[in-house]
């Protein structure tokens, strides 16, 4: 190492911009990095059982759309209630890429990716004269379109009957079984999150938060408004189909009700568990609401011995408890788990003197 | 022609309920500005609430509504009271969401209880459906068209030249005017909740007597609002209950005339459709204030 680490800054010595800008204020962060993606390339897989294992692949699917949601609601500020439904064009795009065309999936990813952003930047179009809650129920349209095609256009996606997807091959590894699935979504997953946090490093990111905290203001010191609210919708709606894609191979067949208004709520639930418009929020919002009906299911499992009858209400109680949790983090946690995590850290950094 | 009448009828039939639904909707809007994602489920709980009451009282049906709009009043009070005045000064997306869970919550609470099942309400008019000329219209139909038309009625009334409605209307044109003149916009707020849930408890229970009571499909109409509502104007009553009704005839015609030429499922589409195209032409509707920005 050519440079001596730094593990604690006792002062801000930062000299230019994009020391501010850095992702890791010193190498601590760096290191702990490192280690953490180690041991859960490494050390995971072989440890955890395949049922964490599927609950770790869905978590980094929700992951890669969470991300998507974060960067254009988040940190653009432009509320979208069709996420699953783009996650939906990705899935389909995946499946017909890869049995139509036969292409392998280290293509089928980024294409189907592709085609979810062009689908997104079509309906992210009203975006240049409806705001606020007018685009979000804009976007509501699109959902409930795209579902519409999802289902009737059976001659594209075979409707109800689901559309099969055949097994990925990366290179000739045979991609099947929890735990290769796992390393191929975790890879997945570390590059849409690299490639979200340092987005937001450079002129485009911050032109979106600009449009974010005042789009007149962004209008007026030079920022093409429509432009860059089509980009956002584009490179949101492209993760969501990179998760969409992941996705249908993981599954191996696409169904149209995968893909409904639930889902995009789930998403729009995890930018609101894990804080909008922070770098870490995605990954906490990912990992609460894709945890928490596991966890309610093994709750109740746990239960049947009290109550016999607790495992059939499983679903409205999936449904009651979800309800609750996005009321209680909007009414007391408002800025979400990451802002949470902010907090908890610094008060550790300056105990015991914490003024 | 014949099929043309009558899917226009039975189109106005349903557009009425969304008429009501919208209704609710619209009140909310109007005086505190937020979007009620929620609608659809205070339809499904007041028609299931109904349900509910009569089955478990034993009291006659009638008895059962009023008990069940009662019943969905408080519940609209206390949801302004416990979700929504936190959230006042928020960012839009913390009060949509705050919607959401609502919406989830009843969801939940209407599945736990009854499930996802089909029930229906007890028989109070004949079956035997009516000839009108050429045009076939069930009885059940025509109550739901008076019943709802009473209704928009009696608000008509309410909002001209009740003491409340008139605060109401006052609050949503102006705010801080109608504090300064000694109108509680706390109490707006509430009652604007209280009612609009009222209201959504009539669609749901002339729903049920209509369609029967089924949980997704009551909620349904919850998201059909939207059409009518931003057809209509989002601010405007009278642009609710026209948006309503012209979604009802227009989702009909689609599906009576476009379902065989592609198959199916245009009803549900053809609303959102015209809620894209209003949008891109005249996003305040046909009767919504018109916005303007100024910096």
């Amino acid at each position: 190492m050519a440079r001596p680490l730094v593990l604690s800054d006792c002062g801000n010595f930062k000299v230019r911009y994009a020391e501010e800008a850095a992702l890791f204020p010193n190498d601590v962060g760096r290191l702990a990095l490192g280690a953490f993606l180690a041991l859960w390339f490494l050390g995971v897989p072989f440890l955890a059982g395949p049922y964490l294992l599927t609950v770790a692949n869905l978590t980094g699917i929700a992951l890669i759309g969470a991300t998507g949601l974060n960067l254009l609601t988040g940190y653009t500020g432009q509320i979208t209630m069709s996420q699953g439904a783009f996650m939906g064009v990705g899935a389909y795009a995946a499946a017909i890429l890869a049995s139509r065309a036969h292409l392998p999936f280290w293509a089928v990813v980024p294409l189907a990716g592709i085609v979810a952003a062009a689908a997104g930047a079509f309906f992210g179009i009203p975006s240049l004269r409806l705001k606020g809650l007018y685009l979000a129920i804009a976007t509501l349209a699109a959902q409930f379109m795209l579902e519409y095609a999802f289902v009737h256009w059976d001659w594209l996606t075979r409707g109800t009957s689901g559309y099969p997807v055949p097994a990925a091959w990366v290179g000739s590894w045979r991609v099947g079984g929890e735990r290769a699935f796992f390393w191929v979504i975790s890879v997945c997953a570390v590059l849409i999150t690299w490639l979200g946090l340092n987005l937001m490093r450079t002129r485009v990111g911050r032109a979106f938060v600009a449009i974010r905290d005042n789009d007149r203001a962004a209008a007026a010191i030079g920022i093409p408004l429509f432009a860059y609210k089509l980009l956002a919708f584009f490179l949101s709606a492209f993760m969501a189909g990179v998760a969409g894609a992941v996705y249908a191979y993981y599954i191996g067949v696409v169904v149209p009700d995968k893909f409904t208004l639930d889902l995009s709520i789930d998403y729009l639930a995890m930018g609101i568990v894990g804080g909008l418009g922070t770098a870490l929020g995605p990954i906490y919002g990912a990992i609460v609401i894709t945890v928490l009906p596991e966890a309610l299911r093994a709750l109740s499992q746990a239960l049947t011995g009290v109550l016999p009858n607790i495992t059939t209400a499983l679903n409205a109680l999936r449904e009651a408890v979800f309800g609750v949790v996005i009321i209680l983090f909007l009414l007391f946690e408002p800025e979400g788990l990451a802002d949470r995590w902010r907090v908890t850290r610094a008060y550790f950094k300056l105990w015991p003197f914490s003024y | 022609m014949t099929i043309f009448l009558q899917l226009v009828v039975t189109g106005i039939v349903v557009g009425m309920i969304y008429a009501l639904a919208a209704l609710g909707f619209v009140l909310i809007y109007k005086a505190s500005r937020v979007i009620n994602m929620a609608q659809g489920y205070f339809v499904a709980v007041g028609a299931f609430g109904a349900l509910a009451i009569a089955q478990v009282t034993h009291i006659p049906f009638v008895l059962a509504v009023i008990a069940s709009l009662a019943g969905s009043f408080l519940l609209g009070i206390l949801v302004e009271r416990l979700l929504l005045r936190p959230l006042i000064g928020e960012p839009v997306i913390a009060v949509i969401m705050v919607t959401i869970g609502l919406a989830a919550v009843l969801r939940g609470a209407i599945l736990l209880f009854w499930g996802a099942g089909n029930f229906g309400f007890p028989q109070l008019l004949p079956e035997a459906p009516l000839s009108l000329g050429p045009l076939i219209v069930s009885p059940v139909h025509l109550g739901a068209l008076v019943i709802s038309l009473v209704f928009l009625a009696v608000f008509a009334v309410f909002f001209r030249s009740t003491t409340l409605g008139v605060a109401m209307r006052a609050v949503a044109d102006d705010q801080q005017a109608a504090q300064s003149l000694g109108v509680s916009v706390r109490r707006i707020f509430a009652a604007s909740w209280a009612i609009a849930a009222a209201v959504a408890a009539i669609a749901g229970i002339v729903v049920g007597s209509i369609n029967g009571l089924n949980a997704d499909a009551l909620s349904f109409i919850g998201l059909k609002v939207f059409p009518a509502v931003i057809l209509g104007g989002l601010d405007s009553v009278p642009g609710a209950v026209v948006g309503g009704i012209t979604i009802g005839v227009l989702e009909n015609l689609a599906g009576g005339y476009l379902d065989p030429l592609v198959g199916g499922g245009t009803k549900e589409v053809a609303p959102f459709v015209v809620l894209v195209l209003v949008l891109m032409l005249r996003p305040y509707g046909l009767f919504g204030t018109v916005e303007i920005e100024r910096v």
